[in-house]
C-alpha cells in the first residue's frame, strides 16, 4: 500500500499548474476560477474536497436562494410573532406557549433512496433527527413524504419495500411514533422516487440551542460515530447530478444507517444540554466535517484550528479528503469549553459514545486544518459555507403548458346514473393515490411515547407536549404533483391550503411551515420557471394566511434522462391546540349525527382523482384558492372544537365530497346516509361535479344532535356557508347516497385496502 | 410499591412503563443498566426497545449487562419482573423463561392492535384479569415469532405456564399462539404486546366505544401491586 501524500497550503502554492479533478467533484470551470481567485492560489486537494461539497446544489442552495429569499420577505408582524428562530438554522423554532417550544424541518433524500431504498430512506430519517437535536429539542415524532413510480411496474415494488422498510427500521429503532406522511405513484417518479422525512421536536424555551462556534479557546469535539468511507461525496456527486441511463453505479456513495447509534446519540445530546456541558452542537449531514466546521465558525467567532489526525476512524486508509467528505452518519460536532470537557467526557462516556477533540475556536477569520503536522486547509470559512456562488438562473414559460391547461377534463361526458356513479366512485377509491396505506403504516409505531393523540389515517397527526396540561402540536404534510404540473404557482398554494386544512380540521391551530421543493433540473429554464412560481406561490400563500416558513429544503435534478417530475413541493404545516382531549378524528363514531359540508362547491375537476383514475387525464386548471374562505372554515374549526361542538372534521382533499364521506365513514366503520339535492341546487351543479369536484376550503363535519343549534349559529356568526348533507348510521353497515347507489361498508373497505396488498403483500391480520 | 424499569442503550419504551406504573398506582423508579444495584425496588420491568442495537440476537447482550445478574438473582428470589417485547427477548436469553423469539414469519416489522387471551392469573402480573378475559393492546415488532421445541411446548402447556395467547390473528408466526409466558413460580412474565400502551384514555387503541380508549393493560401494572409473590 502507498501511503497517501496530503497536498498541502505550502505545495498548493508552488505548484499552481497543477490539474484538479474540480469537474468530477461536481464543480464547474468558473465555481473553480472563483475559488482560486478567493484563495489567490490553487486550492489544496483538501480545500478542494471542501469546497465541491459545499458549493453543490444540495448545500449551497446557488440556484434556489435568489427565489427563498422570499420567504423572509413576506413577512407580517402577524407572522413572526411567535417565530423564536426562523430560517436559515438548522431547524425553526415555533413559541407554542406555556414556556413550550417545537422545532420541524422537512427534507429530501431522494436520490440515495433510488440507487439504495432501505439504507437511503433510513439515513433520511437520521439525517432530520439529528437537525433536531441539534436546536436543544427532544425529537418527539416523524412524518414521511411518498413519491413512488406506476404502482404496477416491475422496479416499484423494490423500491417501495425498500423505503418503506428503511423508515421502518429507523424510526422503529429511535423511538419515534411515524404520526401520518402521503403516499403518491405515478410514472413520473419511477426512476426518481421523492422521499421526504419530517421530524418534530419539543424543548424549554429556556433550552434552546444554536450550533455555532463562540469563544476563543472553546474546544471542537467531534462524537459519536467513527468516521468511515461512506457517502464520501454523497452531497455532490448524488444529489447534484442526475441519473443517466447505463451509467456507472454509485452505490458506494450511499450511506449506511445505525439507528441504535442515532438512539444513543439522541439520550446523549440531550444529557449535555441538559447538564450545560456544551456550548452548541451541530449534526453531520451533507458533506460532513467539511460542512460542521465551516458552518459552526461562520456562524461564531469565524476562527476553527482542527487537527484532523483527532478524527476516530473506522477505516484508517482514509485519506485527509476523504475524511473531510465522509458521511458517515450518526456523528455531532460539539463547541466545549475547557472547564466543561471533563463533564462532557462523563456524558458521553456513560452512554458509550466515543468522543475526540479536534481543535479550538479561533478569533483568526480563517478554519486551518492540519494533518500529519502540514496545514491542508486554510480558507475564510464564511467563503465555503455563506458565500457560495449564487446564480440567476434562465427561466422559460413551458412551451406545453398552454396547450395542457387547454385540454380540460370538460371534454368527458357527465354519467348521471347512480351504478355508472358508483362504479366512478369505486374507480377512485381503489385508485393507487387514493387507496388505503395502511400496508405502509402497520410497519411503523405510533405508540412509542404514549403521546399520540392523532395518527395515520386520520388527516393530521397530533402529539401531546405537556403531559400535565395536555397541549400538544397538530402535523400535516401535501402536495399534489399533478395540480403543479398544471400551474405550479396554484398547485404550491394548494399543497399549503390543504395541509393549512388538514390542521385545522384536527382541531388545532395552524401556526407554521416547513417544506421541502423536489423539482427536476434548474439547468432546465422551464424547471426553473416551474420552481420560481412555486416558491413565489408559497411565500404569497403564507403571507395570505399569516403563517411563516421556518426552513426546509430543495431537491433539483429529480429526474431520469431528460424528463422532470412533476414539480412536488411538500408543504408541512404545524398547529397548536391547547389540550390534545379536545382534538378532532376524521371520522364519526357515534350513531344519528347530523353531518354538514363546510363551503360551496364549485366544478373543478382539472387534475382532480376523478380525472385521473376515471379518465387516465392531466389537464385544464387546478381548483381555484379563496384564502379567505380557508381561513374563516379554519377559525369556525378551532372554535367549534373548544366549544366541543363538533364530533369529527373530515377535510375534502383530492377526491372530492364523497371520497371523504368515505374517509369519515371507513375511520370507525360507522355508515352515514347522503343526500346531495342541497348542494346541486345551492351551487348549480351536477352530480358528477357535487360527487367528485375538489374546490378547496371545504369539510365534513359530525355534530351532535344536541348541539345542532348552536353548531348552525356558529357558522352563521362566521359566515361560513354550511349544509346538512347526512346523518351517521352505526346501524345499516352501509353508505347510501340517496336516489343513487348504496354500498356496504365491508365493500368500500375491501376496494380502498385492496391496492396496495394486490402488489406488494398481504397486510398482517387482513 | 417502587416498581423499577431499567433503561438499557436502545431501550425506547421506558418511559411509557414509567408513566404506566404510576398510572397503575406503583411508584416509579428509574433503573441504569450499567449499575449493579436495584436501588431497594418491589418489582421490576424490562421495557421495549432495542436494546444494545438488537445486534448478535434481540436481547442477548442486554441478558449480560451489569444489572441483569442482579435481576436474575433477585427473580430467583421472587421478586416480581415482568419483560414487555424486547424486555422478554431479554428473560428469554437471560433464561428466566423458556423458548425462543425469532424473526416475524412474514418478515416485516407490524404494529397493530392485538387481541390476546389472558391464560393464566396466579402470576404477580396478571392476577387482576380473570381467566379467559380477552384484552386488546399494542403489538409492535419485527422479531415476535415465540419458538420453542416440541418437549418445551408440551411443557409449557401442560404447566399451565402460558400467560397470553394471540386470538383471531397469529401476528408473527409464534408456536402454539403464544404471546406471552410465565415461569413456574408465577413472578416473572414476559409478553410480546405492550400493556403499556393501553394504560390511558385518549391514547390507547380504538375501541368499540370511543377512539383510542383501551386501557386493557393497566391491569397488567395493578396486579402487581396485589402480588403475593413477593421475595
Amino acid at each position: 500500500m502507498t501511503e497517501h501524500i496530503p497536498d498541502t497550503v505550502e505545495n498548493a502554492a508552488a505548484t499552481p499548474e497543477k490539474e484538479q479533478p474540480y469537474q468530477l467533484l461536481g464543480l464547474k470551470p468558473d465555481e473553480y476560477d472563483q475559488i482560486r481567485a478567493i484563495l489567490g492560489r490553487r486550492p489544496t486537494s483538501g480545500e478542494l474536497a471542501m469546497y465541491s461539497v459545499m458549493w453543490s446544489e444540495h448545500c449551497s442552495y446557488k440556484s434556489s436562494k435568489v427565489h427563498l429569499r422570499q420567504f423572509g420577505e413576506k413577512v407580517s408582524p402577524e407572522m413572526t410573532k411567535h417565530l423564536m428562530v426562523g430560517m436559515g438554522e438548522n431547524a425553526g423554532v415555533v413559541d407554542i406557549g406555556e414556556g413550550w417550544a417545537v422545532t420541524f424541518k422537512i427534507e429530501s433524500h431522494n436520490h440515495p433512496s433510488y440507487i439504495e431504498p432501505f439504507q437511503g430512506a433510513a439515513t433520511g430519517v437520521g439525517g432530520i433527527v439529528r437537525d433536531i437535536i441539534s436546536m436543544g429539542a427532544r425529537p418527539v415524532a416523524v412524518m414521511d413524504a411518498l413519491r413512488f413510480g406506476a404502482i404496477d411496474h416491475p422496479d416499484t415494488a423494490r423500491v417501495v419495500n425498500g423505503v418503506v422498510s428503511g423508515i421502518s427500521f429507523y424510526g422503529n429503532c429511535l423511538g419515534l411514533p411515524n404520526i401520518g406522511g402521503e403516499t403518491w405513484f405515478d410514472p413520473v417518479y419511477q426512476a426518481n422516487p421523492l422521499v421526504n422525512a419530517l421530524a418534530v421536536g419539543a424543548l424549554r424555551h429556556e433550552d434552546l440551542h444554536l450550533a455555532n462556534a463562540k469563544g476563543v479557546g472553546n474546544l471542537v469535539v467531534l462524537f459519536g460515530a467513527r468516521t468511515g468511507g461512506d457517502g464520501i461525496g454523497g452531497a455532490s456527486i448524488l444529489a447534484s447530478d442526475t441519473f443517466a441511463e447505463g451509467g456507472p453505479t454509485k452505490r458506494p456513495a450511499v450511506q449506511v444507517g445505525d439507528p441504535f447509534a442515532e438512539k444513543v446519540l439522541i439520550e446523549c445530546c440531550l444529557e449535555l444540554f441538559a447538564g450545560d456541558c456544551v456550548e452548541g452542537i451541530q449534526d453531520l449531514g451533507a458533506a460532513g466535517i467539511s460542512c460542521a466546521t465551516s458552518e459552526l465558525a461562520s456562524n461564531g467567532d469565524g476562527g476553527m484550528f482542527i487537527t484532523l489526525d483527532n478524527v476516530l476512524l473506522r477505516d484508517p486508509t482514509l485519506t485527509a479528503e476523504e475524511i473531510l467528505m465522509s458521511e458517515s452518519q450518526e456523528r455531532m460536532m460539539a463547541i466545549v469549553r475547557p472547564d466543561k470537557l471533563d463533564a462532557f467526557r462523563a456524558v458521553t462516556a456513560k452512554w458509550d459514545v466515543e468522543a475526540s477533540v479536534l481543535g479550538e475556536v479561533t478569533d483568526t477569520g480563517r478554519l486551518i486544518i492540519e494533518w500529519k503536522g502540514q496545514t491542508i486547509v486554510d480558507v475564510d470559512p464564511r467563503t465555503v459555507a455563506i458565500d457560495g456562488p449564487v446564480y440567476n438562473r434562465p427561466m422559460e414559460y413551458p412551451t406545453w403548458l398552454d396547450a395542457l391547461q387547454a385540454d380540460s377534463p370538460s371534454k368527458f361526458a357527465r354519467v348521471t346514473d347512480g351504478d355508472e356513479l358508483k362504479q366512478q366512485f369505486l374507480a377512485i377509491l381503489g385508485s393507487p393515490n387514493e387507496a388505503d396505506t395502511d400496508w405502509i403504516t402497520n410497519q411503523y409505531d405510533y405508540y412509542v411515547m404514549g403521546n399520540t393523540a392523532l395518527h395515520t389515517p386520520d388527516g393530521a397527526g397530533m402529539i401531546r407536549i405537556d403531559e400535565e396540561s395536555g397541549l400538544g402540536v397538530a402535523l400535516a404534510t401535501d402536495a399534489n404533483g399533478r395540480y403543479c404540473q398544471l400551474d405550479p404557482y396554484v398547485g404550491a398554494q394548494l399543497a399549503l391550503v390543504e395541509a393549512y386544512r388538514n390542521v385545522a380540521s384536527s382541531g388545532a391551530t395552524p401556526m407554521a411551515v416547513s417544506d421541502c421543493l423536489n423539482f427536476g433540473s434548474p439547468e432546465n429554464p422551464e424547471v426553473m420557471w416551474q420552481f420560481a412560481r412555486a416558491v413565489e406561490g408559497l411565500a404569497d400563500g403564507c403571507l395570505e394566511l399569516g403563517i411563516p416558513v421556518t426552513g426546509g429544503n430543495v431537491s433539483f435534478y429529480n429526474q431520469t434522462g431528460d424528463v422532470p417530475i412533476h414539480p412536488t413541493p411538500v408543504v408541512a404545516v404545524l398547529g397548536s391546540i391547547d389540550n390534545v382531549a379536545r382534538r378532532l378524528p376524521s371520522g364519526w363514531q357515534d350513531d344519528g349525527e347530523n353531518l354538514y359540508l363546510l363551503g360551496v362547491t364549485h366544478d373543478e375537476l382539472g387534475g382532480s382523482a376523478w380525472a385521473g383514475a376515471v379518465h387516465n387525464h392531466l389537464g385544464g386548471v387546478p381548483p381555484r384558492i379563496d384564502f379567505g374562505a380557508e381561513k374563516n372554515v379554519a377559525g369556525l374549526l378551532s372554535a367549534a372544537a373548544i366549544e366541543g361542538l363538533v364530533t369529527s372534521a373530515t377535510d375534502l382533499g383530492t377526491g372530492g365530497f364523497l371520497r371523504a364521506i368515505t374517509d369519515g365513514v371507513l375511520r370507525f366503520g360507522v355508515g352515514a346516509r347522503i343526500w346531495i339535492d342541497e348542494i346541486l341546487e345551492r351551487d348549480g351543479l351536477d352530480a358528477t361535479a357535487a360527487l367528485f369536484s375538489e374546490t378547496q376550503a371545504r369539510v365534513i363535519v359530525s355534530v351532535a344532535r344536541e348541539d345542532d343549534v348552536k353548531f348552525r349559529g356558529l357558522c352563521e356568526g362566521r359566515n361560513v356557508p354550511v349544509l346538512r348533507v347526512g346523518v351517521t348510521d352505526s346501524t345499516s353497515n352501509t353508505l347510501e347516497v340517496q336516489g343513487l347507489f348504496t354500498i356496504a361498508i365491508t365493500e368500500l373497505s375491501q376496494i380502498h385496502r385492496g391496492t396496495l396488498p394486490a402488489h406488494f403483500g398481504a397486510v398482517v391480520g387482513g | 410499591m417502587r416498581v423499577g424499569v431499567i433503561t438499557f442503550p436502545g431501550s425506547l419504551d421506558d418511559r411509557d412503563a414509567l408513566r404506566a406504573i404510576a398510572l397503575g398506582g406503583g411508584e416509579p423508579v428509574a433503573l441504569w443498566h450499567g449499575e449493579r444495584d436495584l436501588h431497594g425496588v418491589d418489582a421490576i420491568v424490562l421495557p421495549g426497545g432495542f436494546s444494545y442495537g438488537d445486534y448478535l440476537r434481540c436481547g442477548a447482550i442486554a441478558a449480560h449487562s451489569p444489572i441483569m445478574s442482579e435481576v436474575i438473582d433477585a427473580a430467583n428470589k421472587g421478586m416480581p419482573v415482568l419483560g414487555i417485547c424486547n424486555g422478554f427477548q431479554i428473560l428469554v436469553e437471560a433464561h428466566l423463561l423458556a423458548g425462543g423469539l425469532i424473526r416475524n414469519d412474514h418478515g416485516t416489522f407490524i404494529r397493530r392492535d392485538q387481541k390476546i387471551r389472558v391464560e393464566n392469573i396466579d402470576t404477580a402480573w396478571t392476577n387482576k384479569y380473570t381467566v379467559g378475559q380477552e384484552i386488546t393492546i399494542p403489538l409492535k415488532n419485527g422479531e415476535g415469532g415465540f419458538i420453542a421445541d416440541d418437549e418445551t411446548l408440551k411443557q409449557l402447556e401442560g404447566d399451565g405456564l402460558i400467560a397470553f395467547r394471540y386470538l383471531e390473528v397469529n401476528p408473527n408466526g409464534s408456536r402454539n399462539d403464544i404471546a406471552g409466558l410465565r415461569n413456574a413460580r408465577g413472578n416473572v412474565v414476559g409478553l410480546m404486546p405492550h400493556p403499556e400502551h393501553a394504560v390511558e384514555p385518549g391514547f390507547g387503541p380504538d375501541t368499540a366505544e370511543r377512539m383510542q380508549s383501551g386501557v386493557d393493560g393497566l391491569a397488567v401494572f395493578q396486579s402487581v401491586l396485589a402480588s403475593t409473590v413477593l421475595s
